[in-house]
């Protein structure tokens, strides 16, 4: 037994001088085979990077990658989506007038946003005629931060970099050329997923996109995704979503983009109401400005967690078989 | 710019022209240099912001208040909409009538009404399945309103539910759904595709009993309504519609009317050869035909029936006006006849019509010989202004396969108006006296009718009566293609080819008789001078 060990120590000792002796001569490489050496007190200006923002998606409208987009689109982001989310499209009717037209106008799409699942889903959902040409909006610090994620969500989604924080020069004079050039775009005005399963309040991007271009933008509320792969999920529980359109908003004269975009949040929110209850139940309660928030109850802890169970009940998400509570029930 | 409606007088260049031959087309050889067709104008621009225009018509109404005026929170407001007889085809989704209750209920809603009822005017027509009532109206108000009570279809036979309005000066009874009769305010939500359609009409018939449409739903009435869809003076119905009307104005409830005008685009894409003139198809056009025609001529009558009626016309919306019913329906009239009226010069010995494959009595269901006749006499005929387009004593030509199948469902009580009633008699004031009140009184007819999805036990007398001025007009009526023993139960004469039956005419019109077509689709009225 000592015998063996002592021949495998050696053996082990023999392959290690092997290795060292092979790359002992990788070390006498240096310059220009290896990156340069800065020397000390200078300093290297630094190139600007070609990720996050600047990242040119020029590249992924091209017909070579749209012919490939189309292929992905129509195949596996189809069956991903009929088999994860099985969605049930609804409100598509009140574009009538927009999808009627021989050559239908860009128009904005901005939905609530629970889950990555949320992209798939829209791109599915939203109308052919629109879909062809849609640029999807995508957070730069997420899908563009390494070379592969932004190469893959630029052919995939044709996702377009935006800063979350900051709407900045560059992004809206880019989207307000996409949009003159006819590319829809699908914009998730929270600027993120949700966190804790409720909605967050709405950032102006899309209402100031709107005003800008003119573009009119069509509120819509995606249901039941959390659930599926809310965030911080490890992998996606298949379930049931309901997609619900609602009828396109233009920015009026007298209006600032501040006021738009609270209106753009209430037909949001209102089709959320839609969703869980019925559409006279949802009209009135937009009418007296009791619709039920996105962003959910004002308190905190566990009550909002558990107020947002309730809620799930309600919708798409309560579909699926019913979930295992995560708290006794103290009844 | 679409062009207008115009008169073709037919010489030997001229090609075959297209006929409706049911669930098909075929093309034939009018004589030369004494026929004519007449087209119809192409299809008037519809508006691009509908949801816009029927918001500014309820806030900017006819001789009434805007719409937010009436509306107050303990009001009973009754949303009543036209059944699936109109359009036909049936309208793309969304359909006018829902985009006019959702407007309305947007309203209502901002009010803080709470008791709203919706009702589907029916008359004595059938139920609508739920999937109509769903093209109609949409999901949402469907599944909003439906589980509630609060949209249901009205019962013409639920006596504890209608009310006597009151009598006319000619003692008509104008008894009307008794939960409109008690509203505040009802709202019409009409869609309008012929000169008929709409105005006092609606809530007169729509809403009505049948002791209350009997009063104008007879022979002698229909047989004096000279013009259906032009001068309504010479219409017996008009006129006792108006008297009726009246009666609702002035002891009725307050009736707001939102009346649309659609256009001539009744068709999808694929069948463009169906809204063109003959010598304007394209290569793809003939082609297009000639596939459409030939495997429709090799298929069952089923499967045609399930394409036709499942097409969805791409519609567009001409006008929108509201407030007042009067007023709105002049308005409205002006609109129709902007996409309808076509002028003619004189009367034509033969007047020749395809009969399509639907009529307002069949959607989705089986176009049965009694509609054959009600559609070519009844509706075909009328589609003039001034006087009819045949001369007293004509002709009439229709070209439709007149089979012996009825929509077991839909026409139970047309099945033994078939084989007992019209093996009786074919005059309409013989069969109103002799065989009326049993069918109209018949205990399985009305339960069918109440529970289940078929039109009235009375509705084939109704049918038949609304021919009687076309039947008492015309000295012959043939029908090409047809079954023969069924076109002899409706009394006319059957051919197998359009020669054989201008053959057949010349025993009542001579040997050289002018001949008109009036070529269908789209919808035209022949102004005749």
């Amino acid at each position: 037994m000592n015998r063996n060990v002592r021949k495998a120590q050696q053996l082990a000792g023999k392959a290690e001088a092997a290795v060292k002796a092979v790359a002992k001569p990788l070390r006498n490489y240096g310059f220009p085979y290896r990156s340069p050496s800065v020397p000390r007190g200078v300093e290297v200006p630094k190139e600007p990077s070609k990720l996050g923002a600047n990242y040119d998606t020029e590249w992924a409208r091209k017909p070579l990658a749209q012919m490939a987009r189309a292929v992905i689109t129509e195949g596996p982001m189809r069956l991903a989506v009929r088999g994860i989310a099985n969605p049930e499209v609804t409100g598509v009717d009140r574009l009538a007038d927009l999808t009627r037209l021989d050559d239908p106008p860009a128009v904005i799409f901005a939905p609530n946003h629970h889950s990555h699942v949320d992209t798939g889903l829209m791109i599915r959902s939203i109308p052919w005629c629109w879909r062809k040409d849609l640029v999807v909006a995508a957070a730069a610090d997420y899908f563009f931060d390494q070379h592969w994620k932004a190469t893959l969500s630029a052919l995939a989604l044709n996702a377009i970099p935006i800063d979350r924080e900051v709407t900045g020069r560059k992004s809206s004079d880019m989207f307000r050329d996409l949009l003159a050039d006819g590319h829809s775009i699908l914009i998730y005005p929270e600027g993120g997923r949700s966190p804790d399963g409720w909605g967050q309040s709405f950032k102006g991007g899309a209402a100031y996109l709107s005003s800008r271009s003119g573009a009119p933008v069509v509120p819509v509320f995606i249901d039941g995704t959390g659930p599926i792969f809310g965030k911080g999920m490890k992998r996606p529980k298949p379930g049931r979503t309901k997609v619900i359109f609602g009828a396109p908003l233009w920015p009026n004269d007298d209006e600032n983009t501040r006021r738009y975009n609270a209106r753009i949040e209430d037909a949001v929110t209102r089709l959320g109401d839609e969703a869980l209850s019925d559409y006279w139940t949802a009209t009135r309660r937009a009418a007296q400005g009791t619709s039920p928030l996105l962003t959910g109850p004002e308190f905190n802890g566990w009550r909002r967690q558990w107020e947002l169970g309730e809620q799930r009940k309600l919708g798409a998400a309560g579909l699926r078989r019913r979930q295992k509570r995560r708290w006794p029930n103290i009844d | 710019m679409p062009r207008p409606g115009f008169v073709l007088e037919v010489d030997k260049s001229t090609p075959p022209i297209l006929f409706w031959r049911g669930e098909g087309f075929s093309l034939e050889k009018l004589p030369a240099d004494r026929s004519r067709v007449i087209y119809p104008p192409e299809a008037l621009p519809g508006i691009d912001d509908l949801d816009g225009a029927i918001r500014n018509a309820l806030l900017n109404p006819i001789d009434m208040e805007p719409l937010p005026a009436l509306l107050h929170p303990d009001m009973k407001l009754t949303i009543v909409f036209d059944d699936a007889s109109l359009s036909l085809p049936k309208m793309r989704r969304p359909d006018n009538r829902q985009r006019i209750i959702e407007a309305v209920l947007d309203l209502a809603a901002a009010a803080g009404v709470d008791d709203i009822h919706i009702i589907a005017a029916l008359g004595l027509h059938r139920r609508m399945h739920d999937y109509e009532l769903r093209h109609v109206l949409g999901d949402r108000i469907v599944d909003a309103f439906q589980p509630r009570g609060m949209l249901y279809q009205h019962d013409a036979e639920d006596h504890e539910n209608l009310a006597v309005i009151g009598t006319t000066d000619e003692g008509e009874i104008v008894e009307i759904n008794k939960r409109a009769a008690d509203s505040d305010l009802i709202v019409y939500a009409n869609v309008n595709q012929v000169a008929m359609d709409g105005g006092w009409k609606s809530v007169t018939t729509g809403l009505a009993s049948y002791r209350c449409l009997s009063h104008h739903h007879n022979p002698e009435s229909l047989q004096n309504t000279r013009s259906l869809m032009g001068n309504r003076d010479h219409s017996a119905l008009h006129k006792s519609i108006w008297r009726m009307g009246k009666v609702l104005r002035d002891s009725g409830p307050k009736i707001f009317t939102v009346e649309t005008t659609i256009n001539t685009d009744a068709f999808p894409t694929p069948f463009d050869f169906l809204r063109k003139r003959e010598w304007e198809w394209s290569a793809r056009d003939r082609a297009t035909y000639l596939a459409t025609a030939k495997s429709l001529n090799r298929m069952p009558n089923r499967a045609k029936r399930k394409i036709f009626h499942g097409m969805e016309a791409p519609y567009g919306t001409t006008s929108v006006q509201a407030g007042f019913t009067p007023s709105v329906h002049e308005i409205t009239l002006k609109n129709v006849y902007d996409q309808h009226l076509v002028e003619v010069q004189g009367q034509t010995d033969i007047l020749t019509m395809g009969i399509p494959f639907i009529c307002p009595y069949n959607p989705e269901g089986i176009m049965n010989p009694i509609l054959v006749m009600c559609m070519g006499l009844g509706y075909l005929f009328n589609m003039y202004r001034n006087m009819p387009l045949v001369r007293e004593g004509g002709v009439v030509i229709m070209t439709h396969p007149t089979y012996r199948e009825f929509h077991p469902v839909h026409h139970p009580s047309y099945i033994d108006f078939f084989d007992e009633v019209l093996a009786d008699t074919t005059d309409p004031a013989v069969m109103s006296t002799k065989w009326e009140k049993k069918y109209a009184e018949d205990e399985w007819y009305r339960h069918l009718y109440r529970t289940g999805n078929a039109y009235h036990g009375v509705h084939p007398f109704y049918a038949w009566y609304w021919g009687a001025h076309g039947q008492q007009h015309a000295g012959r009526v043939i029908i090409v293609g047809g079954d023969p023993s069924t076109v002899r139960r409706l009394g006319f004469t059957p051919a197998s080819t359009m020669d054989d039956a201008f053959e057949i005419a010349t025993d009542v019109v001579g040997r050289n008789p002018t001949v008109t077509h009036l070529h269908v689709p789209g919808v035209l009225v022949a102004d005749v001078h």
